[in-house]
């Protein structure tokens, strides 16, 4: 309520620039969809409807999703509750080895899995070698390697979630709950898991969304199976455009379909009346044959979890042709990684990913602090306007934005707020950025949320300025969850490939593209090399946005 | 001479409903004064209003005779103690201090003694690098204080400033603050909904209702002559008791009152006009004595021990309680006894129209 007017005019100019980079291309490609060279038209929506592969491809991407929760949930839950509930030597660093999967981009992910259980991976090899097999135990192709990648990348979130879930749960709850006579099934049943709701049901719509959205996977094994994103790519590149738009409004009707019934049945947080006290205390394993027998458990699954990246170091160093049908390549070298910071044509895509991920990252930084500061503060209608603007993006396939923006800017008319960036520098830092929005506002915005407005009014009282608020409380305090925003955002546009594929020219292709190319040149030292960047990269930079605030808690 | 801060006749709705229903006062320069209101009656608003982080809807705020209705918080120069401080948890205690002589434009070796002073105002000699995180509430409470004096604000507002603090800790720091206050001779305006505190701090103390001023006047005003029931209620310790106006006694200037069928004849106790009433009877007012005309049956339910004496609770035959101070021990509970109004009445006893 102070400073009306600056505020008015800040939250407008956000308005109109949400409207323009995440409505307006979307509304474009509806409209080509049903619009053609001779004018409004239903042809391509009958072509749609006609053709069995579509409606093959959309229910795929449809049990693919329902499958990669389910997959998940039972993987990333008992993780969870082994890791934080019980009392075994090196619970803590187990427990965050065992969400290192995050640091794996999805493309990265699906090289290690093909050299690990690929045909001519380590395990394959080595199976066929000890059981005198002719040929590969299995090919690594179809729906159960695209849910195998799906589970193995995506079980985090529910690992994630629901350890923050108990994390969260009160000691003293648990004690109350014995106190009262309630055995530890009834406690689990009564207490804990209504309480893990929210984590959970946030978890499965988080694992649902990604898996529709997933094109990695489906792109390097879906072989004859196809889903939707790997669908419309194709479709595109068969010059069937119209039809590719009704694609893309098809995805993304499931995908807001599939948000809405979710977010429909998702309870919300209760709030405690009382004060929040310590978190249960971890259940200690007395026998010690179980303790043993747990704790080999527990590093036999971290070993398990670990292997892709573990494969993919040992795979940076071998040499290019030398590694065939042994189980373990015969001979190492680190010429792969002299060549990514040598060789010119090798080193252009690491600059190229580094500046356009730099790009998007302060472009997301920025408007996600701005929207987050106009959504915490002001309770009106456009405050959450713009804060489903931001969040929109999420909702929708990276594939899907993809086309709608290479739609949108491959026209030059000004006058409708169309111009050409397709085949420029810029459209690919422009798709990572639209992208971006939706989790790096969202970490903001819950940092602006947590913030005292008395504070902004303790400065305010003091004579200070906007800018001085701003500059001198506000963004100090904001700073963990900018590092936080900041960070997703960097890593996520670093290792893209599904919006990269769509929309790369030679002199912008990305790190992602390059690993293909080296791939597909049998080059598995070199695309293991680049993973094995992208791999550091992404978790020193999550490290970096993890950064805990050291310094004294919350006044009062 | 002409008051040093007014608040004219202010009026703030939100969203339809009134939040501050034309709360006018105004205080001399250094006088201190308490708003004093359950939840909910406009207390909290009343100082935002005075801040300037709400404006109003109607009305006006005078300081020394300058309207700064329309001033913005930044440049009003009201130093403002926040409920939960408020305190800048990135910032040292020093940094905290000299937030707001930054912004005056104080610098160097000057900012430095003047955070170093306002730090000794408040017995925190010294604590210029420590993190608002290492404090103890006490302490935190006064780096907060210290940190709205630094500036030399024309007008300190204090939003709940105790309750955040151990009981053990909240009556010392009281008169700490009561003292440095008086000290500095700054004019203050303190919400709280505590009548102890607000006795204690405040000179004069408003009661507020509903967004509406009750009554203001000093602490012994309001026990001695509540303006109306809330106001007799909510300040001290008083039993409300339906009653009928019988008319004018014969002698003096005594009032003829029945309650339950019992006649007490009362004198100085406010309107009189024959007709249903109801009166506000304070403990002391009344005492225990013999059955007879004048006294009012009543089984007694409990008592209570508390140092000069006891408190008694009593129900009459209708069910009406009423509580009545008297030696230890004068009735013991269960018992049968009779309560009238003691000898040294003329204080203590108010009667109100019924449904005021």
């Amino acid at each position: 309520m102070i400073r009306r007017g600056a505020a008015k005019l800040t939250a407008g100019v956000l308005l109109v620039l949400l409207l323009w980079l995440v409505v307006y291309p979307l509304v474009l490609v509806l409209l080509d969809g049903v619009h053609g060279p001779s004018g409004w038209t239903l042809e391509h929506v009958r072509e749609f409807l006609a053709r069995p592969t579509e409606w093959r491809a959309l229910w795929g991407s449809l049990w693919i999703s329902l499958a990669s929760v389910v997959l998940a949930a039972a993987v990333g839950i008992p993780l969870a509750v082994l890791f934080s509930r019980y009392d075994l030597p090196g619970a803590r660093l187990l427990g965050g080895l065992v969400a290192l999967p995050a640091v794996l981009p999805p493309l990265v992910g699906v090289i290690a899995f093909l050299f690990l259980y690929g045909e001519t991976g380590f395990v394959s090899l080595l199976l066929m070698k000890l059981l005198r097999l002719r040929d590969p135990p299995w090919r690594l192709e179809g729906a159960g390697a695209i849910l195998l990648v799906h589970a193995y990348s995506m079980y985090v979130y529910f690992y994630l979630f629901v350890r923050a879930g108990l994390a969260a749960l009160d000691g003293a709850q648990l004690e109350a709950a014995a106190s009262l006579g309630a055995g530890r099934w009834r406690t689990l049943w009564r207490v804990v898991v209504p309480q893990l709701r929210p984590a959970l049901m946030g978890a499965a719509l988080l694992t649902f969304m990604t898996s529709l959205a997933s094109f990695s996977a489906p792109y390097i094994f879906g072989g004859g199976f196809r889903v939707m994103t790997t669908q419309i790519v194709s479709t595109r590149l068969n010059g069937e455009n119209e039809l590719a738009m009704v694609e893309t409004v098809s995805l993304t009707i499931l995908a807001l379909l599939a948000l809405l019934l979710l977010r429909e049945t998702a309870p919300a947080a209760e709030r405690g009346g009382g004060r929040k006290g310590a978190a249960p205390a971890r259940i200690p394993i007395r026998r010690p044959a179980m303790r043993w027998a747990m704790t080999a458990l527990a590093w036999l699954l971290v070993v398990i979890l670990l292997l892709p990246h573990l494969t993919l170091l040992l795979v940076s160093f071998v040499p290019v042709g030398t590694w065939t049908t042994e189980p373990v390549p015969p001979a190492y070298t680190i010429h792969n990684y002299i060549a990514l910071l040598r060789d010119p044509v090798r080193v252009r895509p690491l600059v190229n990913s580094l500046w356009l991920a730099t790009a998007a990252t302060v472009a997301a930084v920025a408007i996600g602090l701005a929207g987050a500061l106009v959504a915490a503060r002001r309770r009106g209608r456009l405050g959450r306007v713009i804060e489903g603007l931001l969040a929109l993006p999420w909702a929708v396939p990276g594939t899907v934005f993809a086309i709608a923006l290479a739609t949108a800017f491959s026209v030059r008319a000004p006058w409708v707020g169309r111009i050409i960036l397709v085949g420029t520098l810029w459209i690919l830092p422009l798709a990572y950025l639209v992208r971006n929005l939706p989790i790096t506002s969202r970490a903001i915005l819950a940092g602006a949320r947590a913030l005292d407005p008395a504070l902004d009014e303790a400065a305010g009282s003091l004579g200070a300025g906007r800018w001085r608020t701003l500059r001198q409380v506000t963004l100090p305090l904001l700073r963990p969850a900018l590092l936080a925003g900041g960070s997703l955002a960097f890593v996520t546009a670093f290792g893209d490939f599904v919006t990269s594929i769509l929309l790369y020219t030679y002199d912008t292709r990305p790190v992602s593209l390059e690993i293909l190319s080296s791939l597909r040149s049998a080059d598995v030292g070199v695309a293991a090399a680049y993973g094995v960047v992208l791999m550091i990269v992404s978790g020193s930079v999550f490290a970096l946005g993890a950064e805990r605030p050291d310094r004294g808690g919350p006044a009062g | 001479m002409s008051p040093f801060l007014q608040l004219d006749g202010l009026v703030k709705r939100f969203d339809g409903t009134l939040a501050v229903d034309r709360v006018s006062l105004a205080l001399e320069r250094g006088e201190m004064l308490a708003l004093l209101g359950p939840s909910g009656s406009g207390k909290t608003t009343t100082l935002r209003l005075l801040a300037g982080f709400e404006s109003p809807d109607a009305g006006r705020v005078l300081v020394d005779g300058e309207d700064v209705t329309g001033v913005e918080p930044v440049a009003r120069r009201f130093g403002m103690v926040f409920q939960h401080y408020a305190l800048f948890p990135h910032l040292d205690v020093g940094a905290n201090v000299a937030f707001g002589l930054e912004s005056l434009g104080v610098r160097g070796a000057e900012l430095d003694r003047r955070v170093a002073e306002a730090l000794a105002l408040v017995d925190l000699t010294g604590f210029e690098r420590r993190r608002i995180g290492q404090l103890s509430g006490g302490q935190q409470q006064r780096v907060a204080l210290a940190r709205a004096l630094a500036p030399e604000p024309k007008v300190l507002l204090l939003d709940e400033p105790l309750s955040n603090l151990d009981p053990s800790l909240r009556e010392r720091t009281r008169h700490e603050l009561r003292e440095l206050i008086r000290r500095l001779g700054i004019t203050t305006v303190l919400v709280t909904h505590e009548q102890e505190e607000a006795f204690d701090l405040g000179d004069r103390v408003a009661v507020l209702r509903q967004g509406r001023l009750e009554q203001v006047g000093t602490p012994d005003e309001l026990y001695a002559e509540p303006a109306n029931l809330f106001v007799g209620g909510f300040v001290g310790r008083s039993s409300v008791v339906p009653a009928m106006v019988l008319g004018p006694a014969d002698a003096g200037n005594e009032v003829r009152v029945a309650i339950e069928g019992v006649e007490w004849h009362l004198e100085g106790v406010g309107a009189a006009a024959a007709g249903p009433a109801e009166l506000l009877l304070r403990p002391e007012a009344l005492r225990f004595g013999p059955e007879g005309p004048g006294a009012l049956p009543v089984t007694v339910l409990a008592s209570r021990f508390v140092g000069p004496g006891a408190l008694f609770a009593t129900a009459t035959e209708t069910g009406v309680t009423i509580e009545v101070m008297a030696p230890v021990r004068s009735v013991e509970p269960g018992a049968r006894a009779a309560i009238m109004p003691s000898r040294r009445a003329g204080g203590g006893i108010h009667l109100y129209p019924a449904g005021a």
